[in-house]
């Protein structure tokens, strides 16, 4: 598959993929539903709004580069489309928070970045 | 039918200069001692991986260099369930006849081989490589999302955490061979440097040398008896994002088919090991294995019920929080230890009755999972 026009390629964007077939919403990017198996799988959009499921802040980081970032904030969140991420976010989150995705420089790359929605 | 007929460990903690295969020999000589077997005797290797010396064919480069030119060899990846893995898979071939004594070993000197930083990165790697390891996270931030969410769904307290880092530091005290041997306290594992909230440096297992081996044969080679009643493994996903809820995670499904395979059920054990990375992999673990409710595991640890002298002593060498982590090693040692305490070996340690042992290990973060039993014939 071609590089992705999203985060994980240098895009502000958040992609997903529908299946066609089953109706299952899926983030790690493939050529089939792994739920179901078939290959009409659509890439989508995302809002970019979602709920936190989990969080978890880093304090201490493997490398140089990760280093100078922390404590940064590693959450889980389920986006309203319904699929689970992971990104970063506001050191103070909390499960439940309904958030928004923005975009952030880390460690030379831009990554996902989820705040309170108000 | 399969017996574990012998065991060997080695301390673990710093071993200055030695490889990845000198912890390896170290332990499976100790196993072939215990077991009273020769190297001619063994036809079957499996052995893990070392994330300092990585290598495609590792059990027969440890073969050629321990000496022996085994009939079955090849290396096993499931993380940090390899051990039990192995186990598991040692005991089909020799119940079908494939292999008459296997050797089942690990070691790595993941310690002084290579920084703590690199041995982090490395782990990390589990991660996905596009949509998680670029964000940064660590082995301690894939369970500490976990343990957030435990938490939050259980109403477990960082403080209930601590207990388990408390229990495995007091088993280990009492093990010549554990890394960590200072008493402490839940306000001193409170008070250590947080590394991925809510886990903090004591709720961590640490970096480690070390070698662990057993042998898995058709038939006892002593007097000793301890066999392989019945195992099963599930595995429900790689990747922390792609986890199912908490609710219907692997340990749930191994130990309910372990249990149909065995015939046995958690009233029948008296013995428990289970895997410790972390102080909330622990806690996890014995209520999905059904050795606690939901959110009452601390409550049993500060009864006294996974105590050395309580109902089901647990990890009684300290687990992989105080005696130690080698990679695949550090798991396996749970088992050396309950095979001690099963024949009535464990020194100071020993427990009252340990005829019956449930062990469980936990690969990727809660990804793979395999339950075993382990049965004293006489």
């Amino acid at each position: 598959m071609s590089e992705s026009a999203d985060w994980t390629g240098g895009t502000e964007a958040i992609l997903y993929q529908a299946c066609e077939s089953c109706g299952a919403a899926q983030y790690f990017r493939r050529a089939f539903c792994a739920s179901c198996g078939a290959s009409d799988v659509v890439e989508k959009r995302a809002s970019g709004e979602g709920i936190v499921y989990a969080t978890s802040l880093v304090c201490r980081a493997a490398t140089e580069e990760t280093r100078a970032h922390v404590p940064y904030n590693i959450v889980l969140v389920d986006a309203a489309e319904g699929f689970r991420m992971m990104a970063h976010g506001e050191n103070d989150l909390a499960i439940g928070d309904a958030v928004v995705a923005g975009f952030e420089r880390f460690a030379g790359r831009m990554v996902p970045y989820f705040m309170r929605r108000r | 039918m399969s017996f574990i007929t012998g065991v060997g460990l080695t301390s673990y903690g710093r071993h200055e200069g030695a490889s990845s295969l000198d912890l390896m020999s170290r332990a499976a000589t100790l196993a072939l001692a215990d077991a009273q077997l020769a190297r001619g005797d063994i036809d079957g290797i499996l052995c893990g991986y070392s994330t300092v010396s990585p290598h495609i064919m590792l059990a027969t480069v440890f073969a050629e260099h321990f000496g022996i030119r085994p009939a079955y060899a090849h290396a096993v990846q499931v993380g940090g369930a390899t051990g039990l893995a192995m186990t598991m898979l040692a005991h089909q071939l020799v119940d079908a006849g494939v292999v008459r004594h296997m050797l089942v070993v690990s070691g790595e000197n993941r310690l002084t081989g290579q920084s703590r930083d690199a041995s982090i990165q490395a782990l990390a790697q589990v991660g996905h490589p596009t949509y998680e390891v670029p964000l940064g996270p660590t082995i301690p931030a894939y369970y500490g999302l976990v343990a957030s969410r435990y938490m939050h769904e259980y109403g477990v307290r960082q403080e209930d955490l601590a207990e388990f880092a408390v229990l495995m530091r007091r088993h280990a005290l009492a093990h010549p061979g554990a890394q960590f041997r200072d008493p402490i306290t839940v306000a001193d594992v409170m008070a250590s440097k947080p590394v991925a909230l809510p886990l903090k440096l004591l709720d961590c297992c640490p970096v480690s040398d070390g070698g662990a081996a057993f042998i898995v044969s058709g038939e006892p080679t002593s007097e000793a008896q301890v066999r392989v009643r019945g195992c099963a493994q599930a595995h429900t996903h790689q990747h922390v994002t792609a986890a199912p809820a908490l609710n219907e995670l692997g340990a749930e499904i191994a130990i309910a088919r372990a249990k149909a395979a065995s015939g046995l059920g958690i009233s029948d054990v008296r013995y428990a090991a289970v895997y410790d990375s972390f102080t909330i992999t622990l806690a996890m673990l014995l209520e999905d294995l059904g050795l606690a409710g939901r959110g009452e595991a601390a409550a049993r640890v500060r009864s006294g019920y996974f105590s050395r002298d309580g109902a089901m002593p647990l990890n009684t060498h300290g687990g992989l929080l105080s005696y130690g982590h080698c990679g695949v090693g550090g798991a396996m040692a749970h088992l050396v230890e309950t095979h001690l305490q099963m024949r009535g070996r464990a020194g100071e340690r020993q427990v009252r009755d340990a005829s019956i042992a449930l062990l469980h290990g936990d690969g990727g973060v809660l990804s793979s999972h395999v339950s075993l039993f382990l049965e004293r014939v006489r």
